[in-house]
């Protein structure tokens, strides 16, 4: 019987044995080096975007609806605003520009819902495979969602913001720091609805069907994010309650920004807030379908 | 190299407590070449998960190459290469050798190193033509190809395997197989596959374990499962045997 070699390739793999289980130097040693892994994330990153950019066809579709839909709505925006001039702060303009933002925001931050193969591959019991991995699920996903959202920033979120200037006029910030904010706030948006979907995808493990949480999900985001109408226009304690909630940091803090009516660094401090609170979230929830999920099929 | 002893992994369907294996007590010793065989539902790939440290066993014990799989799972993942034949690791989208890369990233393998062991896996498995095709337009052959080779980059001591051969032509599996027993006897690699195909076991396997009901209904030689019954028995006749122990067995078909 031929002998085992120590596995030289990687010499800091720990050998067989009792110093090799989980809370020991070694075991310490790995997960420290699993956390610094940065190229590893970066890779999937640029897969995602890769990914993605094999479907121009679709994307550019997804942009012209968005433009569209873009044009309509803010038709409707313009007559809310020339019977209420100066509603909720805004003017005009304001609302027009809040509107194509908000349209530009739908692909990348995936306002619609979707976006995640995760509920499929739990259904067809492929999850399996992202399982053995020794990678932690969340952040492999999470590293190829922002690859996605930047493709989808630039084919998505670049022809909408061009219509609303060609046809009706938005407003630009002028100094590249609130260019930079908006960026930021952006990214921190992405992460917000990725923890998010990602915890409605993990449902499917209990629900064992995705379509209604899909259902809650979009309607929740729509109209909770700020992408149907300004989160300002509701009204008292309604409208605190639902400033506050983590939809709000999808849509509403980024177009803040652009807008100049809040600063990126607040804006930034309520996205990481909801982010590292999601994502947490995720990470317990990722724990029990450790724990409990029957994987399915074969 | 794997170990289990009195493993159990029960389910709860519907409130009703299903248990997928047993009671299940076996040993492997490094550079063992096993094939697991059962019916469909008997446990193989519930045991194969809990090897894996992808299911928690519910009862009993489970060691892998001297880890507890589902306590260790991220040690393990880099000492083992698995494979699930009716699944694929790859990147659909995406040229094959992007998910190597991904692979020696995600294993932190040297990259020398790396490219050494590309070669020599491009060159066993005959990659050279579709290294750089997306996944999604690689035949099914050649994906299993690929995925083998994604399993052993980073040249895990054990190799697992479930049902690495379905649907695959003949000569597809013939490769298949020539490289499984080449990587068993030059790196000593331990490998345990599953299979309903019979030739595996007779080509590929130098031991069985049939598990059946969630439990070990036999472990031993190639020649002792044989030995199970009478002389003239061809291997699928003793499996179908051994499948249908206590049941009607179903009527044999004529070849037409």
């Amino acid at each position: 019987m031929p002998a085992r070699r120590r596995p030289d390739h990687n010499p800091g793999l720990p050998l067989a044995g009792p110093r090799a289980g989980p809370g020991t130097a070694c075991h310490r040693a790995i997960t420290l080096r699993r956390c610094v892994s940065f190229s590893l994330y970066a890779r999937l990153a640029r897969y995602g975007f890769r990914k993605h950019a094999t479907y121009v066809a679709a994307a550019l579709a997804g942009a012209f609806t968005n433009s569209v839909f873009g044009v309509l709505r803010a038709s409707i925006l313009i007559a809310l605003w020339q019977a209420r001039p100066g509603l909720a702060g805004y003017d005009v303009t304001a609302a027009v520009t809040f509107c194509f933002v908000t349209q530009a925001f739908i692909g990348p931050m995936q306002l619609l819902g979707g976006g995640l193969t995760l509920p499929e591959r739990i259904r067809t019991g492929d999850i399996a495979l992202d399982l053995v991995r020794p990678a932690p699920l969340q952040l492999w996903l999470l590293a190829e969602d922002l690859g996605r959202a930047a493709y989808q920033l630039l084919v998505r979120g670049l022809p909408p913001m061009l219509a609303g200037a060609a046809v009706f006029g938005i407003t630009t910030p002028r100094d590249p720091e609130r260019w930079l904010g908006v960026l930021a706030c952006v990214t921190a948006g992405v992460v917000v609805s990725f923890a998010w979907r990602y915890l409605v995808c993990l449902s499917v493990c209990w629900l064992a069907d995705d379509r209604g949480v899909m259902v809650c999900s979009m309607l929740l985001t729509t109209l909770l994010s700020g992408m149907m109408v300004p989160l300002t226009l509701f009204p008292g304690a309604l409208g605190e309650l639902v400033r506050a909630l983590p939809w709000a940091a999808m849509a509403q803090a980024p177009a803040d920004v652009y807008l100049g009516t809040a600063s990126a660094g607040s804006a930034l401090a309520f996205q990481a807030a909801w982010g590292a609170a999601l994502l947490a979230l995720g990470a317990l929830a990722t724990r029990a379908v450790r724990h409990r999920v029957v994987i399915q099929g074969g | 190299m794997i170990e289990t002893e009195r493993a159990g992994r029960s389910f709860k369907v519907r409130g009703a407590v299903v248990h997928a294996v047993r009671d299940l007590s076996f040993r492997i010793e490094p550079g063992e070449f096993v094939g697991c065989l059962g019916p469909n539902g008997a446990g193989k790939s519930t045991t194969i998960k809990m090897l894996c440290g992808i299911l928690t066993p519910t009862s009993g014990r489970v060691r892998v190459a001297g880890l507890d799989p589902s306590r260790a799972r991220t040690a393990l993942a880099r000492r083992i290469g698995v494979v699930f034949g009716q699944r694929t690791t790859l990147w659909w989208d995406l040229p094959l050798r992007d998910s190597f890369e991904l692979v020696r990233l995600l294993y932190k393998v040297d990259r020398k190193l790396f490219a050494a062991r590309l070669d020599e896996l491009t060159e066993a498995l005959d990659l050279g033509g579709f290294t750089r095709t997306p996944v999604r337009q690689l035949s099914l052959g050649q994906r299993m190809r690929g995925d083998l080779a994604a399993a052993l980059l980073h040249d895990p001591e054990v190799l697992v395997l479930d049902e690495p051969t379905i649907g695959l032509d003949v000569v597809s599996k013939a490769g298949i197989r020539s490289f499984l027993l080449r990587v068993n006897a030059e790196r000593g690699t331990t490998v345990l596959l599953t299979t309903h195909d019979l030739g595996d076991v007779e080509r590929l396997c130098r031991r069985v374990l049939l598990i059946d009901h969630g439990r070990l209904a036999f472990d031993g030689s190639v020649g002792d499962l044989m030995a199970t019954a009478p002389g003239t028995a061809t291997i699928e006749e003793v499996v179908t045997r051994l499948y249908t122990r206590g049941r009607a067995a179903p009527p044999p078909v004529e070849p037409v």
